[in-house]
Formats: structure tokens, sequence, C-alpha cells
């Protein structure tokens, strides 16, 4: 069984969002980057879960700069058996997208993991894009996936529910919260990470259909106003009067 | 045209798609254009009420294969509606259904996609500028897509739905439809009050309500302001409550009108989830809880004495209007 893992950098969940003097880029100055939380906890656990039973292999792909190695290092020592870095920067979803596929589309994957977004950009995009690229069957937010064969079954969160489905491999997967749980990589792991394979790949030629053109902070909040614990029927006042939302 | 995707779960029309379509009839407005939704398969609800929200013209493909989502099937149908309607721009919810579709509709059309948009676009030398929230909620991006085909995702609850039109006939639309791979064996449907993502009322308890035979009071207050009931993660993981009530980075991100967090003491990670609401109200009885820093209204004071009496004053409200 073949799994690719598509692991995208982000900032970490706490750093502090700043933008450069136009609001072009993300001011990344003192910023800890972290593999995408959705994408470590759920995506790779649960692939590298599978390969553990099944047998087989798990490759985790990213497409980011030399400076991303670090996070994918962290995927090796995790479980991937072997990574690949395309060379570029990832200047959008399509981007993101088209380079996975033009990678993936003669390598003959069985299951491609992917988190169900990003925290930083919160697109939820990629996913389906590289299995358009692909041609493949796409299930997002999928809370549970077994395998049984070729066949997949899988749950994945609806608006008020959950809907259970089947799918022959080869499969893309979003994962969301339940498909696996956060794995600490162990000293081993961590050591034998040093010396798996890590292959850089020159990104295809594509133009981002989407361009960013700045970002901006939100207004800050006035401020808590503080109510007494004594007088909930001002609270309501304020809810219903000022706040207009009763 | 601007062609709305309405989506009808179970055949059902609910708020995604009135706001979709009222969104698209703005945008529609913008370009000078009409306004069409489209919906796929089985349609239980009189679609043409869609007319209502702004679709100058409703359609519908009628093919039981397109009762259960299998988004290459509905992406292959979506773009080829797009192409028979000449469609520029094309909108679709921001929700389980249209994650599955926007971006496989984006590559087909070979259109630009920003996902997630919670504003009205602007149009801007021939580009359509739009914004969405980024890094859960702590900034704001502003896109431009300038491709000849363009889709936008709507945010739920980002706009209001405005039915200010009439309802108009559904005509058939006919379109192949492929054979899909994805076999959808069944539904589990939580029972009870509106979908968290679709909630406008939110109410929302932690670690401080100490034991889960506690939540009377939390469902009491729910329950008089029609709200769905969340809560932090350190009680979905105690299983103290449900999973699918946890809000929060890791769980479901949501964005209501009235948030209201009970002893939750507000970790960054349960921010990024609710900071997007529009209004945040914080009972808490430790007046250092970061929560207070990102809340619009704030009670310093113990849970048990306060959420009834808040309970009770809401009664009294609602009783008076």
């Amino acid at each position: 069984m073949k799994f690719l893992v598509c692991i995208a950098q982000t900032p970490d969940t706490t750093a502090k969002v700043s933008f450069d003097g136009d609001g072009k880029a993300y001011n990344s100055t003192g910023v800890q980057f972290i593999m995408n939380p959705y994408d470590e906890w759920y995506a790779l656990v649960r692939a590298c879960e599978l390969r553990e039973t099944l047998g087989g292999a798990v490759t985790a792909i990213n497409v980011g700069p030399a400076t991303n190695e670090t996070t994918i290092r962290k995927a090796l020592a995790i479980g991937a058996d072997e990574a690949v870095r395309i060379d570029a920067e990832p200047s959008g979803s399509a981007f993101v997208a088209r380079q996975i596929a033009a990678y993936a589309e003669d390598k003959g994957f069985d299951l491609i993991f992917l988190g169900k977004e990003t925290i930083d950009y919160n697109g939820a995009e990629v996913g389906a894009m590289l299995a358009e690229y692909l041609d493949l069957p796409f299930v997002p937010l999928a809370s549970k996936l077994e395998l049984a064969g070729s066949s997949a079954t899988v749950e994945r969160d609806i608006e008020g529910g959950v809907e259970v489905l089947e799918c022959n491999l080869p499969l893309v997967v979003s994962a969301s919260k339940g498909m696996a749980e956060q794995r600490i990589p162990n000293m081993r792991g961590i050591m034998m990470a040093r010396t798996k394979p890590l292959q850089v790949v020159q990104p295809v030629d594509f133009e981002e259909p989407v361009e960013a053109v700045r970002f901006t902070l939100p207004p800050v909040k006035a401020g808590v106003k503080l109510v007494d614990p004594e007088q909930m029927d001002e609270l309501v006042r304020l809810l219903h009067e000022e706040a207009k939302v009763l | 045209m601007v062609l709305v995707y309405a989506e009808t779960p179970n055949g059902q029309l609910k708020k995604a798609a009135f706001e979709a379509v009222s969104y698209g009839k703005k945008v529609a407005a913008l370009l000078g254009q009409p306004c069409a939704a489209i919906t796929l398969g089985t349609v239980a609800a009189k679609a043409g009420e869609l007319g209502k929200y702004g679709a100058e013209k409703v359609y519908n493909i009628a093919n039981e294969q397109l009762n259960h989502l299998d988004s290459q099937v509905a992406a292959t149908v979506m773009a080829n509606a797009a192409a028979q309607l000449n469609a520029t721009v094309v909108v679709l919810s921001h929700s389980s259904t249209g994650k599955a579709i926007a971006g496989r509709l984006a590559v087909r059309l070979n259109a630009g996609l920003v996902s997630g948009v919670n504003s009205l676009p602007e149009l801007q030398n021939g580009a359509l500028h739009v914004k969405k929230s980024v890094f859960s909620g702590k900034a704001i991006a502003e896109y431009a897509i300038s491709t000849p085909v363009k889709i936008l995702s709507l945010m739920g609850n980002a706009i209001r739905p405005e039915a200010t039109g009439a309802a108009v006939d559904v005509e058939a639309l006919n379109i192949e439809v492929p054979t899909g791979r994805i076999n959808v064996k069944s539904l589990k449907t939580i029972e009870g009050r509106v979908p968290l993502p679709e909630a406008e009322i939110v109410v929302s308890a932690g670690r401080g309500m100490k034991d889960p035979s506690n939540w009377g009071i939390v469902e009491d207050l729910a329950e008089v302001l029609d709200a769905t009931t969340a809560c932090s993660r350190p009680v979905a993981d105690s299983d103290w409550r449900p999973h699918h009530e946890h809000v929060g980075q890791t769980g479901i991100a949501i964005r209501p009108n009235l948030y209201i967090a009970i002893g939750i003491s507000g970790a960054i990670q349960h921010l990024a989830g609710v900071n997007n609401s529009k209004v945040i109200v914080v009972i808490n009885k430790d007046p250092e809880a970061p929560f207070f820093k990102a809340a619009d209204y704030g009670v310093v004071g113990d849970l048990f004495d306060v959420v009834p009496r808040l309970t009770e004053s809401i009664k009294k409200f609602k009783a008076s209007n």
C-alpha cells in the first residue's frame, strides 16, 4: 500500500500575526513554524498507523523552500518512510495542488491524505484541487477511515451529522479531528529521520490564478464591558439594545 | 451570469442556500449580470423559493445519482452547467458540500477560487477583489481574481439572507450525469438543535463546570435562547460532552452572532475557533481569564449563580417582547 501525505508548514498556533509594511506578506520575524496540525496529528498519523498494519510506505510531500526541511524531518521522525520537497514558494492553493499532482500522477499512490485545512490561510482547497488534477475521488473532513482490501470505509463530518461512505482506492482524503491521535516523535524516530531519504524536486510551470493583494489586521475590539453578576437584566438589555443580537 | 450552487441536504433548502443566493444576487448586481441558482438531485422543497432571494432563474438537474454527494460527479455536472449557462462567477457555500466541490470546479473551469469569503466583492479593473478571514480570525486577506470564470465560496453566517423577490418556476437542465465512485452507506444525524456551523446563538461551556452532571444550567440557557450548545476541548476530551460539540482550532470553527462562553479560560486554540463570532459574552469567576480580552461583555462571577440568573432574565425579556 502506497500512502502520500501532503504536509504544509504554518506559523505556530500561538504566533503573533503581523504583516510587512504594505500588507503584502506575512511577517515571519521571530515566528516559530510548525507542521500544520491537521496534516500532522490526523493525516500523517493515520497513514502511519495503516502502514504499520498493512505494510507499504508513507511518503510525505511538502511544497516549500529549503527552510521547511525541519518540518519535513519531523514528519519522518513521526513515521513517514521518505519525503519529497518541491522546491518552490507555495504561492496559492492551486499552485500547491498542481505541484503535488505533477509529482504524484505516475507514482501509483493508493491513498493520499492531507489535513482538512491549514491553520494560516484556512482555505480547505488543496485536497479537492489535487483530486481533480489526478481524476480521483475526494472525501473531505474525514474523521475515520478503515481499509478492507482495496475498499475504504470513511466517516466524514457534515453539518448536523456524520456521513458514512465507501469508496475503492485510489482516493484523496482530508482529515479532521477523530482520524487519529497526535504522536510525539521519540528519540529513535528523530535519529532515524536524519538518514531517511528526502528528495528535492523542481516545480513544474504553473501560474497561480489568485493574487493575494494585501493582509490587514481586524479592528481591535473596544474592550470588554463588565456587567455586575447580580445584574443579568442589564446584560440582556445590552445584548438587545447595544449589540442587537437578541 | 452569476450561477449559485444552492445545496439541498436531504432534498431540503437550508439557510446556507438562501445565504448563497442572496450573496450571488448582490455579486450579480455589482457585475450587471443576471443571477441564477441551480440545485442537484431530487429536491423535496420548492426550489423555486430561491427566486425570493434573488435568483431570476432556478435550474434543477433531477438525477437521483446526485442525491448523495460525490464530489467528482457534482463538479463535472456543475462545470458543464456553468459552461452551458455562460457563468462568469460561480458561488457555493463554504460547507462540507462546498469544500468537496469548489476546488474541483476551479480546476475544471481554469477559474480562480477564493473560499470562505465573508463580504461582498469589489470590481477593480476587471478583477474581482474579495476578502476573507485568515489565520483563524487573526487577520483579513484581500484576494484578486482575474480569470474569466471566478469561484467564490461563502462562509456561513457571513451575510443575512434577504427575501425580497418572488418565487420562480424551476427549469429542468439537461446535463449528463456520470457514474460516481463514492457509495454513501448511511447518515448519522445528531439529534437536537441547529448544527453548530449554522447556529446564530451558541452557548458553550468548559472545565469551569466541574462535572458533566452540572450541564443542566447550560442546556436551560440554550433552551431559552434557542441556541446550540458547544464545549471546549478539555471537556470533549474527557468525554463530558460529545466530540461534535467541540469548538476551537482542532474542533469546529464557528461564527455565530452571539457566543456565550461559560467557565472557559480562553486558550488561544479555543479562540481560534470562535473569534469570528460577532458578539462574545464571557462568564468566568477568574477576572484574569484570557478570554475577557477577546470578549465584548464579561461577567466575573460564579457561573453556578450567574447562568441560572441570566436564564431567568432572558425568559423575562422574551415574555415581554
